[in-house]
């Protein structure tokens, strides 16, 4: 039996402006179940490559490697079909989506992961039950609900809207994908708080991350260094905060 | 008239029959106009981009006299089922051009009279300036007259137009007038439907008086064979509004034309519109908006969804008179190819006589967001259901400008019905 997540020498490239970019070199990554993880690394460094691969977005041509989620090979899966075993990515810079309410894009989603999953769709009273109490433990206001999909969101809005869905789908695996930029300290709290309530021994995260402070409330697991597409370096809490005092170049200067 | 016959040649041959046996001065003048002029071509600069070779080579004949009532009572079904209220609202139904009193329900507080009975040209649509004119003009044998008297709302009219044929096309050309008098109300919801293979050919004289407000949605559910070309022309007054919107899904070739008219100052126009088409449909939605007064406003937004070979085409010109200063104007035409066999052809226009106006246009093409996609498909949701609701999408926000609340649910349960579970690639 294998691991809840196991990356093994993933090598992944894009094609930009007809240029062939290798992005990831060779990852290896493995999460337990029930634990938190995270990736920090300079800018370019492929962190957020990694989680659009994971994700399944097919912009990204996998040229090497593996990944597994619950022993099924992830990377032959549609987007879909990974959401419906359980992943979920939160995305940086969420996608607006015009004329889509959000209500419905909400109920689509999770009556489509609970359809996929053999459990009964919810119906519209049940869903929006459901889904007011997400948002009030989110400290959203109620007319997000109503509002087309993150658009004229701020982006503190965009971000909670994310932890939203993520509450919503129930993943047992979650990628969060910078989703601390651009929070004040009251958001963000409240944004490590929705992580938090679904931190459980079958819930595993990924976090990518530039700053300590969202790790104040989180406390992961470990922590991941990623440059030039690799993880470099691995270790314990600690070296988050480390990172955050005296940056990556001395780490970077290790490995070179 | 005998004179007439050796004139016809194309098209314009498959209605010689009928068109030499016409009496009345009007009738007579539009059959020269069209014997000088035959139907327009694509050398014909309005009709470059919508060929009438779909016209066929047989001939058209004026439709038989008795029809099915069980087809035209299927018809009428489906168009009253696609919302609860339609059922309730007054209307006033043409089967083939002719009205058809059993299948109708008249509104009590507008005016009403039958062009059969009464014939009315109306005051702005000229034989002389457009052959399909000409042709509804030589050719009509009944329509909707419909005033709604001062002062007075008129509530909801349903207009709808159900074409019954067989293999052996027929065409008819019904002539409609409707005046909403000074500081009137009326929502007329439009709709044509039917089965076999057809020609319509209406033309709307419309009178929107000073202070009068119209709400206009049109909903083309054509058969699949059929040709439907209407031409639609609006007088706005002072202060009055024109607020019209046209979907567009059915029919082999479709031209939806409005000719809207700001005669008085401050004015307003819509003329907004929605097109979802698929294999080898045509859809044309052709606009000239004249700002003939000072301080009025027009908008247009059209969007255009084309799967399969279907071709939409987008004529819109906005013409600004050297009298219409603080003209504000707004056109916008935008078209999602689904496929790549599918077409848009956009010809927008300015053409600006006055110094202090506001115009803008702007036209775009794409297909479907891939960000969105993943987006959608990273939530769960499978790809043909994502591909339909962004599809659903881009087309709502066009249905979001109709204001009549009814018109609306009507419009989203028409493409609802039609379009359910639709967006895989053809």
């Amino acid at each position: 039996m294998s691991q809840f997540l196991e990356i093994s020498g993933l090598c992944a490239r894009i094609d930009a402006d007809g240029q062939e970019k290798q992005i990831l070199r060779g990852v290896d990554l493995s999460i337990p179940s029930g634990e938190v993880h995270v990736i920090m690394g300079p800018n370019g460094s492929g962190k957020s490559t990694l989680s659009y691969v994971l994700a399944g977005r097919e912009d990204y041509e996998v040229t090497a490697g593996t990944a597994t989620f619950h022993g099924q090979d992830l990377l032959a899966m549609e987007p879909e079909e990974r959401a419906a075993a359980g992943l979920f990515l939160a995305f940086q810079s969420p996608i607006e989506l015009p004329g889509v309410n959000n209500a419905n894009f909400l109920r689509t989603a999770v009556n489509a992961v609970r359809r996929a999953r053999g459990q009964e769709e919810l119906d519209a009273v049940a869903f929006l039950k459901m889904a007011r109490e997400a948002a009030k433990a989110l400290s959203m206001a109620p007319d997000m609900l109503k509002r087309n999909v993150n658009v004229g969101f701020s982006g503190g809005e965009k971000k909670r809207n994310e932890v939203l869905q993520m509450t919503l789908l129930q993943p047992t695996f979650a990628i969060l994908d910078e989703t601390d930029s651009g929070l004040d300290v009251d958001a963000l709290r409240i944004v490590a708080e929705g992580v938090n309530r679904l931190r459980a021994p079958t819930f595993s995260a990924l976090v990518i991350t530039h700053h300590q402070k969202l790790l104040d409330y989180l406390v992961p697991d470990r922590i991941h260094v990623m440059a030039r597409g690799r993880i470099i370096l691995s270790g314990g809490p600690e070296l988050a905060r480390q990172i955050d005092q005296e940056g990556y170049t001395k780490f970077l200067a290790e490995v070179a | 008239m005998n004179a007439l016959s050796k004139d016809m040649s194309g098209p314009l041959a498959l209605f010689a029959n009928r068109l030499n046996t016409l009496a009345g001065p009007e009738r007579q003048a539009a059959a020269g106009a069209l014997a000088r002029t035959g139907l327009p071509d694509r050398k014909s600069e309005a009709w470059h981009y919508t060929a009438l070779r779909a016209l066929g080579k047989q001939d058209y004949a004026a439709p038989p006299a008795q029809v099915d009532d069980g087809a035209v009572r299927a018809l009428l079904d489906e168009v009253l089922r696609a919302h609860p209220a339609m059922a309730g609202l007054p209307r006033v139904v043409f089967v083939n051009g002719r009205h058809a009193p059993a299948f109708s329900a008249l509104p009590d507080d507008v005016d009403l009279a039958f062009f059969a009975q009464a014939p009315r040209f109306g005051l702005q649509a000229a034989p002389d300036r457009d052959p399909l004119v000409a042709l509804n003009t030589a050719l009509a044998e009944d329509g909707l007259y419909l005033r709604v008297p001062a002062g007075v709302d008129g509530g909801h009219v349903m207009l709808v137009s159900l074409g019954v044929a067989g293999a052996e096309p027929v065409s008819f050309h019904p002539r409609h007038t409707v005046v909403v008098e000074k500081e009137a109300h009326l929502r007329l919801i439009c709709v044509q439907a039917g089965q076999g293979a057809y020609f319509h050919n209406p033309v709307t004289d419309i009178v929107v008086e000073d202070g009068a407000r119209l709400e206009h949605v049109t909903v083309q559910t054509e058969a699949a064979q059929a040709i439907s070309l209407g031409t639609l022309y609006a007088h706005v007054g002072h202060q009055s509004v024109y607020d019209s919107f046209v979907l567009g899904l059915g029919g082999q070739l479709a031209r939806h034309e409005v000719h809207a008219r700001l005669g008085a100052t401050r004015g307003v126009v819509h003329v907004n519109g929605a097109q979802r088409l698929a294999g080898q449909q045509v859809g044309d939605i052709t606009s000239v908006i004249t700002h003939a007064a000072s301080d009025c406003t027009s908008r247009q937004t059209v969007r255009n969804v084309l799967d399969g070979h279907a071709r939409g085409v987008f004529q819109g010109k906005v013409l600004v008179e050297r009298v219409a200063q603080k003209t504000d104007g707004y056109q916008m035409n935008q078209a999602l190819l689904l496929s790549a066999d599918a077409e848009i052809d956009a010809k927008p226009e300015l053409e600006i006589y006055a110094d202090d106006v506001r115009c803008s246009h702007g036209a775009t093409v794409g297909a479907l967001d891939d960000e969105q996609l993943f987006y959608l498909r990273s939530r769960g949701i499978p790809e043909h259901e994502a591909r339909q609701i962004l599809i659903d999408a881009f087309l709502d926000e066009t249905i979001a400008l109709v204001t009549d609340a009814t018109a609306q649910t009507f419009c989203r349960a028409v493409l609802a019905a039609r379009f359910a579970g639709k967006g895989d690639v053809a």
